[in-house]
C-alpha cells in the first residue's frame, strides 16, 4: 500500500473517531460557522470539541508548516483530507479570513517575526481578522484608495474610511491597504499594514443590507497610531501583496459555487412542487433548470479539483482564480434563483418560524453580493481577457 | 488521481497531435469533401494510425493491442477534434474494440481484436433508429430462426457504416420498446444477404450510413454477450462513445476558440483591433472559462470510466452535456466574431460548426443527458 493510501486510511479512521455526529450534518444557520477570535463563543459542545481536536492536529490549516501551527501536510495529503472530510460531510472546524486570505499572504511576504506572531494565533482561532480594502470611492478601481498613513517617527498615523469590511464589528485585527506615498502613481504608493481593531481611533458601523443582515461595516480611522514594523512586504509595494491576497480571496469566494446545501437541489424542489407518477419533478421547466444547474455544478467541482492539481503540477495560470471566482459566484446566484422558484410562495416569508426567519429569501439576497465582492464579475472577465487571453487594450 | 494528464498521456497527445496536424489538417477534410471521395477518409492515414498503435489503443495486449484506457482514447479524440480529421478511430478503435473487449467470447475476441489492432478490420456500431438517440427504444425485430436469428429493421447514423467489414447491431429479442431487458447485440457481416447499406452524405462531410436489415440470418455464435441482456453491455459501450465524442468536442471547441481569439487580435474596425472592444472581450473570456470547465468535466468522466466503470454514468452525462453546449457556443461565437468571413465556405470555421452539430446528436445531445442526469438523481 502506498504512503498516500495509508494516509487516507488513517485519516478516515481518525475522522470517524473524532468528528462528532452533529458536525457531519449540513449547516443550517449562521451560528453553525465558528469564526474564532477574542470574543468567540461556541454555539454547541460538539462544535467546541470538533474545533479543539482539529486545532490540536494542526488541521484548521492542514497545509501550513507545523512551526506556525499548521498540519504540515503535503498537497496530495491535503487533498486526501479534504476528500475524506467531504465524504463524511464533516464541517470546517474554523472559518477565518486569517486562514483564507491573510495567512497565504504572510507566508509569502511576511517577515519571520510577523509569521511567528500572527500565524499560530490564526491557526488556533485566537484572533479574528477583517480586511480593509474597499473605500467609498475605491470599489472596482481599488488602487485609487485614499486612506492615508503618515510617518511619525517609528509609527504611522492612519486616517480615512473603509467600506464593505466583512464582520469588522467582530474582528480583533485588520489587514489594511493604506496610501503611504500620495505623490506616487496610484499602484505605487500603497502599503499593506496590520493593526489591532482595539486601537484608539478605530470605529465601525454595520451596514444594513437587502437581506436584513449586516455582514459588512463602514470602518473609520481617526489618527490611529500603528508601528511601522506592522507593514507586510515593502513600504509602497503593498499592491503586490494585495493582488496576491485577492487571488486567494477569489478562490475562497468561488468556493461558494461548490458548496452543497446538504440536500440535492432536485429533492428540495420536489418537496415543494411534487413529482409525477414516474418520479419526475411535476414542473417540466423547473426540472430542466435544475438539471442544467446540476450539470454545471458538477463540472465546476471538476474544474476546482483540476485547478488545485494544476497548481501542484506548476501548470496553473495565476489569473485563473478570476475565472473561478466569476463562474462560482454566478453559479451560486443561479442556485438560489432556482431555490426561490422551487419554493414559490413559501419562499417569500420573511419572519415566520415556519420559514426559519426567512432563511431562504435572505440567503438568496445575500448571494447577489457574490458577483460584486472581491472583484465584480465584469472585473473578473476583464482580467481573464487581459491576462490569460492577452487581448489588446484591456 | 490528479485531474491532469500524466506524463505518458501528454506524450501520447504530442505524438497524436504531431501526426494529425501534419497529415490531416482541416484542408484534408475539405479535399475529401470536394472530391466526393468514396471512402471519405484516408486508408493510408489509418495505416499510419495503426503503426503508431492508435487503432489498438483499447485492445488488450494479449490480443495485439496496447491495452490503454479511456483517458488515452480521449486524448486521441481531442486531437482529432482539432483538425476534424475523418477517421475510423471512433467507430472501430473505440466503439467496436471496447464492445468486443467487454462483451465478446474468447473466440470473438480472437477473431476480430487482433485485426482491429493492426488496422486491417473496420467496424461500425448500429444503434439509432429514430431521429433522436434513444437506445432503449431499439425496435429492430429479432426472431429465432433455426439455430440462430433473423433480423428485420433499419438503423440510421451508423458511423462509418459504408466501409465497415463488421457491424455490431442492437436488436430487440424480447421486452417492449423502452425497456432495457430484451436488448441483444449481434455481430453481422455487412455482406450478408438482406443487408442494404446506403452511404449518407452528412452536413459535416464525415462518414455515416443508413442500413436496412431484411430477414438477415445471424448464427447463434454471433451474439455479442448474452441474449436479452445486451442492455448493460450496450450502455457501457455508449458511455465510452460519449466520453470519446465529448473529448472530440473539447478539442474542436479549443481550436475554434484559438482561431477566434487570434482573429480578435488582428482584425481592425473603427481604427481599433476588435479585441479591444469590451463587448467581445467579455464574451471571449466567458467562452474560455466554459471550455476550461468542460475540459475538467470530460477528463473527470474519462478517469471515472477507467477507475469505476459501473458508476461512471453521471460523470459521463455531465461531460457529454457540457461538451455539447460548450461546443455549440464556441462555434456560434466563432462564426459571429469572424463576421462575414465566418459565413464563407472558403474559411474553415464553418466545418467546425457542422461537426459540432453532428457530435451533439451522437450518443445523446445535451438535453438527453440533462434528462438522464435528472433521472439518475431521482427527480
Amino acid at each position: 500500500m502506498s504512503d498516500l493510501e495509508n494516509f487516507r486510511r488513517e485519516t478516515r479512521a481518525w475522522l470517524e473517531a473524532n468528528c462528532p455526529p452533529e458536525m457531519r450534518r449540513p449547516m443550517t444557520s449562521e451560528s453553525d460557522t465558528y469564526w474564532g477570535g477574542r470574543n468567540a463563543k461556541f454555539a454547541s459542545e460538539p462544535q467546541r470539541v470538533w474545533f479543539e481536536r482539529m486545532r490540536d492536529k494542526g488541521w484548521t490549516v492542514p497545509d501550513w508548516p507545523k512551526e506556525y501551527g499548521g498540519g504540515g501536510l503535503a498537497p496530495a495529503e491535503h487533498k486526501v483530507l479534504r476528500e475524506e472530510m467531504a465524504a463524511m460531510g464533516a464541517r470546517s472546524p474554523l472559518s477565518s479570513f486569517g486562514i483564507w486570505m491573510l495567512g497565504p499572504a504572510l507566508l509569502k511576504y511576511g517577515t519571520e517575526a510577523q509569521k511567528k506572531e500572527h500565524l499560530p494565533k490564526i491557526a488556533a482561532g485566537l484572533i479574528r481578522w477583517c480586511q480593509g480594502y474597499s473605500e467609498p470611492n475605491a470599489g472596482s478601481d481599488l488602487a485609487s484608495l485614499q486612506t492615508r498613513a503618515e510617518s511619525d517617527g517609528d509609527d504611522y498615523i492612519i486616517n480615512g474610511q473603509k467600506i464593505w469590511t466583512s464582520y469588522a464589528n467582530y474582528a480583533d485585527w485588520i489587514f489594511c491597504l493604506v496610501r503611504t506615498d500620495p505623490t506616487a502613481k496610484k499602484h505605487d504608493g500603497i502599503s499593506f499594514i496590520l493593526f489591532d481593531m482595539a486601537s484608539k481611533g478605530v470605529s465601525t458601523k454595520p451596514i444594513l443590507l437587502i437581506s436584513g443582515y449586516s455582514p459588512f461595516c463602514e470602518t473609520f480611522f481617526d489618527n490611529v497610531r500603528v508601528p511601522k514594523s506592522h507593514v507586510v512586504g515593502q513600504v509602497n509595494r503593498g499592491w503586490d501583496v494585495a493582488k496576491y491576497l485577492l487571488q486567494h480571496e477569489r478562490a475562497m469566494i468561488s468556493g461558494t459555487g461548490e458548496r452543497g446545501i446538504g440536500r440535492p437541489l432536485g429533492q428540495v424542489a420536489a418537496d415543494s412542487v411534487g413529482s409525477d407518477d414516474s418520479g419526475r419533478l411535476d414542473d417540466a421547466m423547473l426540472r430542466s433548470q435544475v438539471a442544467a444547474f446540476d450539470i454545471d455544478e458538477a463540472a465546476f467541482a471538476a474544474v476546482a479539483e483540476r485547478a488545485i492539481d494544476l497548481a501542484k503540477a506548476g501548470q496553473s495560470h495565476p489569473a485563473f482564480s478570476s475565472a473561478m471566482k466569476y463562474y462560482g459566484t454566478e453559479l451560486n446566484k443561479r442556485r438560489h434563483e432556482i431555490l426561490m422558484s422551487a419554493g414559490g410562495i413559501d419562499a417569500l416569508e420573511w419572519e415566520s418560524e415556519r420559514s426559519r426567519g426567512g432563511a431562504r429569501p435572505r440567503a438568496w439576497l445575500r448571494t447577489k453580493a457574490n458577483s460584486i465582492e472581491g472583484g465584480t464579475s465584469e472585473v473578473m472577465l476583464g482580467i481573464v481577457a487581459k491576462r490569460i487571453l492577452d487581448l489588446p487594450g484591456a | 488521481m490528479p485531474l491532469v494528464l500524466t506524463e505518458e498521456q501528454s506524450m501520447l497527445r504530442d505524438s497524436a497531435r504531431g501526426l494529425i496536424s501534419d497529415k490531416a489538417p482541416v484542408s484534408h477534410l475539405r479535399s475529401l469533401r470536394d472530391s466526393k471521395d468514396e471512402t471519405g477518409f484516408s486508408r493510408d492515414l489509418w495505416k499510419a494510425f495503426a503503426e503508431l498503435g492508435f487503432s489498438g489503443l483499447l485492445v488488450p495486449e494479449n490480443f495485439g493491442g496496447s491495452g490503454l484506457g479511456y483517458v488515452e482514447a480521449g486524448v486521441v479524440m481531442e486531437e482529432i477534434g482539432r483538425t476534424l480529421m475523418p477517421s475510423p478511430f471512433l467507430s472501430t478503435a473505440v466503439l467496436a474494440a471496447s464492445a468486443l473487449a467487454r462483451g465478446g467470447s474468447d473466440a470473438q475476441k480472437s477473431a476480430h481484436l487482433p485485426d482491429i489492432a493492426d488496422g486491417s478490420l473496420l467496424a461500425a456500431l448500429a444503434i439509432d433508429e429514430g431521429a433522436k438517440h434513444r437506445p432503449l427504444q431499439t425496435n429492430l425485430q429479432v426472431a429465432r430462426s433455426g439455430n440462430g436469428f433473423k433480423l428485420n429493421g433499419a438503423k440510421a447514423l451508423v458511423v462509418d457504416g459504408h466501409t465497415a467489414d463488421l457491424l455490431i447491431v442492437a436488436g430487440r429479442t424480447g421486452g417492449a420498446a423502452g425497456e432495457r431487458n430484451g436488448l441483444t447485440l449481434f455481430l453481422v457481416d455487412p455482406k450478408a444477404k438482406g443487408v442494404a447499406i446506403e452511404r449518407t452524405v452528412m452536413v459535416d462531410a464525415h462518414n455515416a450510413a443508413r442500413i436496412e436489415f431484411a430477414n438477415v440470418e445471424v448464427d447463434a455464435d454471433h451474439v455479442l454477450g448474452e441474449v436479452d441482456q445486451g442492455g448493460t453491455l450496450l450502455g457501457g459501450v455508449l458511455n465510452i462513445g460519449r466520453g470519446a465524442v465529448a473529448s472530440e468536442l473539447v478539442g474542436l471547441s479549443e481550436e475554434v476558440f484559438g482561431r477566434t481569439v487570434s482573429y480578435l487580435k488582428e482584425r481592425k474596425q473603427f481604427g481599433k483591433l476588435i479585441g479591444e472592444f469590451q463587448a467581445l472581450q467579455h464574451r471571449a473570456a466567458q467562452l474560455y472559462i466554459d471550455i476550461e470547465i468542460t475540459r475538467a468535466a470530460v477528463l473527470k468522466a474519462l478517469q471515472t470510466l477507467d477507475g469505476d466503470f459501473d458508476h461512471a454514468g453521471a460523470a459521463v452525462s455531465v461531460a457529454k452535456a457540457r461538451a455539447g453546449t460548450t461546443a455549440t457556443l464556441a462555434v456560434q461565437e466563432g462564426v459571429q466574431m469572424h463576421g462575414g468571413m465566418g459565413m464563407t465556405d472558403q474559411f474553415d470555421i464553418g466545418f467546425f460548426m457542422k461537426r459540432a452539430r453532428v457530435c451533439q446528436e451522437l450518443f445523446g445531445d445535451s438535453n438527453y443527458h440533462a434528462d438522464q442526469l435528472a433521472r439518475m438523481k431521482g427527480y
